[in-house]
């Protein structure tokens, strides 16, 4: 920079640099507010996730991957994911074709319906797994027929499965639906126009333009399918083994005294979280790039 | 082909935006749909393509004698250029333009050296030769409107239409761009319908002008014709400055052209500012008495502001630079005024 | 037959899928969200008002509202305060690590709830690394209602964040720069012009942490302690109903949060409604 070199022959007044633009703050308020800021994340966000690993870790390696492997954990593992690997896909599908109707088309109860959408995001995860107690459960709507048929659905996988749709089921949609309103709708004219069907059209045109909203949408419907607690808990009856999820299992054993293997447990979800924090900021950027391209 | 569009009606709720319009356009011309924004133009076209639907019950497209109003928008092989361009941000300028060949059912599509072929030769035509792999957001706005062109025509369309197709440039490449077309429509010789809200660009490169006004056509005719023959009030505003004179004024600014006196002088007279002739105000000569206010001078065309002396009117006249000089005028100074041509209507109505 | 004169009828959309989309979407918000969610107003439909009132007003019910209300409040404004500070300090300043922090304040969102709920117990309990400071001073956390509290700013802590952000990267800086030209000092340009033009964001950030705070669950229960009277929330209370079998109740009380959760979305859309017209201008 020209300004840097010290110059004896001009006397300048007031150098451009000195003057302290409009928008920026004082040294010393830069400063605090962001030792606040930091400290604040330090003791709300920082403590509690390295807590988490410090207490999986306090009897040694050994008793972690003890924890771990022991049958309930891998049976809580499983049934952890084979709830998400139903839960996200449905949701996947819903979100992309309730996207494409209130994106791409005018009628009549549209902001209506997309509020509707946002529900299971206001409702209290225990009330999620409640209402499901109450239609599918014994006292519930359907609870004696079921019962006549042999059929279990609450204290039992479906409902688990049910209820963590549920609570997971606005987030693709609402990553979609402002991305392809922004978008608009000529380039899918433009591919009818040109000829195109309808599958044609959305496979060639509209999901190459809405993949990162897509991506984010699952990552982060998966983070959530996988860690809830709440709503899974009210239905899951807690059967070692057999209806405890990850986050259930930690219950179990927190309650038991057994620390160690509760945040040993707990370690895996808290490292889920962060994969998860990984790739959204990743998908952020990419997101970020490709529109700038 | 010919395109023909009869009573065609378009309604969104309270509003109507295209009320029993019919529409002609010949075989192999260019055409242009001139309006101001709300007059219901992009609707129309947008109809023809059948990306919107006419209100039920309503008129016909006809494509060359064959009615098409319910043939569906990807099977009336019509090349449609949206305003934005509408290209496919994922995929390359070829991808692009290979689209509407590489969605074919297998048996109509041409094999794939065909299709790369094609792309090249449009894109030889227009003019964007080696750019084959670039993205739509690496193109400047002038080459992506050529990409939308191409695209449209690598189906062999049997009709263009362009939305608004000049609309999103600046005004340099909008001038070079608009003449390229009008050769490039004279090369290929595709009936073409295009909607324009800017009347020097209708004017400069249509065979034949449709104006429309609050979702009606006010008139259909050549350039020249419009231009000259106004069929009405908002045809003469809107295409280009005009005057409007009230009252009794007119008889003593003495009219070229042999239209009733007493007609004039009850009615209402427009008049463009280039068809005013001044001339220093010398005993016994012609015309209207008026003081210049104001002169502006820009380029080979001088505009003043005159005000007549008796009703205290505002006239705008544009006359050469040249002539400004020889005749000697600046402000304050008292002119004649007299009318080259001027038009009136009977049918009277406030703009 | 009259049929045979009708003529086709010209397809009234463009772009297919429409019917596709509607009946698929419908059909599934209805029967995963719709038909449940009645499930819950119908049953309590069938209670008496005596019934009902006697389960939704009992003291113990009462406390738990009082809590859950209070706490949530609490939690919601320290997480304004502090929220506009992060959100400020990602938004104007760099520093090394401003990504990293950037990307971890949605912790809360990733990492499960009960995850969060025993590591945050195990920081403030007598032993814990924060917790072992604050008991020498009389300030117990863990098993009280400053625990609920913690876990609830927790949870909430990146709703204002997020809110802000992006009206906070909107901003223009002409508007500071006009205030200055015009003579005001930094205070004045930042509590005359920036606040008032944040404010409705930081609104609708506060109520989507207090609405998420006020059914959370699974982080408090561990801290909590789930004393009757004292430290227990009204999620917790309708899981206790449940486990007794007590259907009616529990469904009681969870149609009271219910309404008051959608009160909340209601607000919340209005208030979203104000900031976006707010920031238009």
């Amino acid at each position: 920079m020209a300004t840097a070199i010290p110059s004896t022959l001009v006397v300048s007044p007031a150098p451009a640099g000195m003057t302290p633009r409009a928008t920026h703050d004082p040294v010393w308020v830069r400063w605090t507010l962001t030792a606040v800021a930091l400290l604040f994340l330090l003791f709300f966000l920082v403590l509690p996730l390295a807590a988490v690993f410090t207490e999986a870790l306090r009897r040694g390696v050994g008793a972690y991957f003890a924890a771990v492997r022991e049958p309930d954990a891998l049976a809580a593992i499983r049934l952890t994911l084979l709830a998400a690997a139903i839960a996200v896909p449905s949701n996947l599908v819903f979100g992309v074709a309730a996207a494409w109707l209130i994106a791409k088309f005018q009628f009549r109860g549209k902001s209506l319906l997309t509020t509707l959408i946002d529900l299971p995001f206001a409702v209290s995860p225990v009330i999620s797994g409640l209402i499901y107690v109450l239609v599918f459960g014994l006292q519930g709507w359907f609870g004696e027929w079921l019962l006549d048929h042999d059929i279990k659905i609450i204290f039992a996988v479906p409902g688990i499965v049910l209820a963590t749709t549920f609570v997971t089921f606005p987030f693709v949609a609402r990553e979609l639906i402002p991305l392809m309103q922004a978008q608009g709708a000529d380039e899918e004219y433009a591919a009818i126009t040109l000829g195109a069907n309808g599958w044609q059209t959305f496979w060639r045109v509209t999901l190459p333009n809405i993949k990162w909203g897509l991506l984010y949408g699952v990552i982060l419907c998966n983070a959530r399918a996988m860690g809830e607690f709440g709503a899974v808990s009210v239905v899951s009856g807690h059967i070692r083994g057999e209806t405890n999820t990850m986050p259930l299992h930690v219950e179990i054993l927190y309650n038991e005294y057994n620390f160690v293997a509760a945040f040993a447990v707990a370690s895996l979800l808290a490292l889920l979280a962060i994969v998860t924090l990984v790739l959204k900021a990743l998908v952020e950027w990419r997101h970020a790039q490709s529109r700038q391209a | 082909m010919s395109i023909h569009a009869s009573n065609i009606r378009k309604t969104f709720g309270a509003f109507t935006a295209l009320d029993g319009v019919d529409l002609n356009v010949p075989r192999g011309k260019l055409v242009a749909l001139l309006g101001p924004s709300g007059s219901g133009k992009t609707t129309l076209l947008r109809i023809i393509a059948g990306l919107e639907h006419a209100d039920p019950g309503s008129g016909q497209i006809q494509f060359h004698g064959e009615d098409v109003t319910n043939v569906p928008a990807g099977e009336r092989k019509v090349g449609f250029v949206f305003q934005h361009y509408a290209l496919f941000r994922h995929m390359t300028v070829l991808e692009n333009i290979a689209f509407g060949l590489r969605v074919r059912r297998r048996r109509d599509r041409p094999p794939a050296d065909e299709i790369t072929d094609r792309v090249h030769r449009l894109l030889k035509l227009v003019q964007l030769e080696g750019l084959d792999a670039r993205y739509p957001s690496q193109l400047s706005g002038g080459q992506r409107q050529r990409v939308a062109l191409a695209r449209a025509l690598a189906v062999e369309p049997k009709v263009l239409l362009l939305d608004e197709p000049f609309g999103a440039l600046d005004a340099k490449v909008r001038k070079e761009l608009r003449r390229w077309l009008r050769r490039f429509h004279d090369e290929i010789q595709l009936t073409t319908l295009f909607v324009t809200h800017d009347q020097e660009e209708a004017l400069e490169i249509a065979d034949e002008v449709v104006i429309m006004n609050q979702a009606k056509v006010e008139q259909v005719g050549t350039p020249q014709e419009v231009y000259d023959k106004p069929a009405s009030p908002f045809v003469y505003q809107f295409l280009g400055n005009v005057n409007v004179l009230r009252g009794q004024v007119p008889e003593q600014v003495g009219v070229h052209q042999s239209r009733s006196a007493t007609l004039i002088a009850n009615g209402v007279v427009y008049v463009r500012p280039h068809d005013i002739e001044l001339s220093p105000d010398v005993p016994g000569a012609a015309g209207a008495v008026a003081v210049i206010r104001y002169v502006h001078v820009a380029g080979p065309q001088a505009r003043l502001s005159v005000e007549l002396v008796q009703t205290r009117e505002n006239v705008e006249a544009e006359i050469s630079r040249t002539e400004l000089t020889a005749l000697g005028l600046g402000v304050g100074d008292l002119v004649r005024l007299r009318l080259r041509q001027s038009h009136s209507f009977d049918d009277d109505y406030a703009i | 037959m009259t049929f045979a004169a009708t003529l086709p009828r010209p397809p009234r959309r463009v772009l297919p899928g429409f019917g596709l989309s509607l009946g698929f979407t419908l059909a599934y918000l209805g029967l995963i969200v719709l038909i449940p969610l009645s499930a819950a107003f119908l049953k309590t439909a069938g209670m008496s008002w005596d019934e009902f009132v006697t389960a939704v007003a009992s003291p113990r019910v009462l406390a738990s509202y009082r809590l859950s209300f209070l706490a949530s409040l609490a939690a919601g404004m320290v997480n304004m305060f502090f929220g506009l500070i992060v959100s400020w300090v990602l938004v104007r300043y760099t520093f090394p690590g401003r990504r990293i922090v950037d990307a971890l304040v949605d912790l809360p969102f990733a990492l499960p709830t009960a995850v969060a709920g025993i590591a945050l117990t195990a920081i403030y309990s007598k032993n814990g690394w924060v917790g072992r400071w604050l008991e020498p001073h009389g300030i117990k956390v863990a098993f009280t209602e400053l625990g609920v509290f913690v876990a609830l700013t927790f949870i909430g802590l990146p709703f204002v964040v997020r809110t802000l952000q992006p009206v906070l990267l909107e901003l223009e800086p002409e508007i500071e720069e006009a205030a200055a030209s015009l003579g005001a000092n930094r205070w004045d340009a930042i509590t005359r012009v920036i606040l008032p033009e944040l404010f409705p964001a930081l609104l609708t950030g506060f109520a989507l942490a207090f609405a998420r705070a006020l059914g959370e669950y699974g982080s408090v229960v561990f801290i909590s302690g789930n004393m009757p009277m004292r430290t227990e929330i009204t999620p917790l209370l309708i899981i206790t109903k449940l486990e007794q079998y007590d259907y009616r109740g529990a469904t009681a009380i969870a149609v009271v949060m219910l309404v008051a959760s959608f009160s909340m979305l209601l607000l919340i859309n209005l208030l979203q409604k104000w900031s976006r017209r707010h920031h238009r201008i």
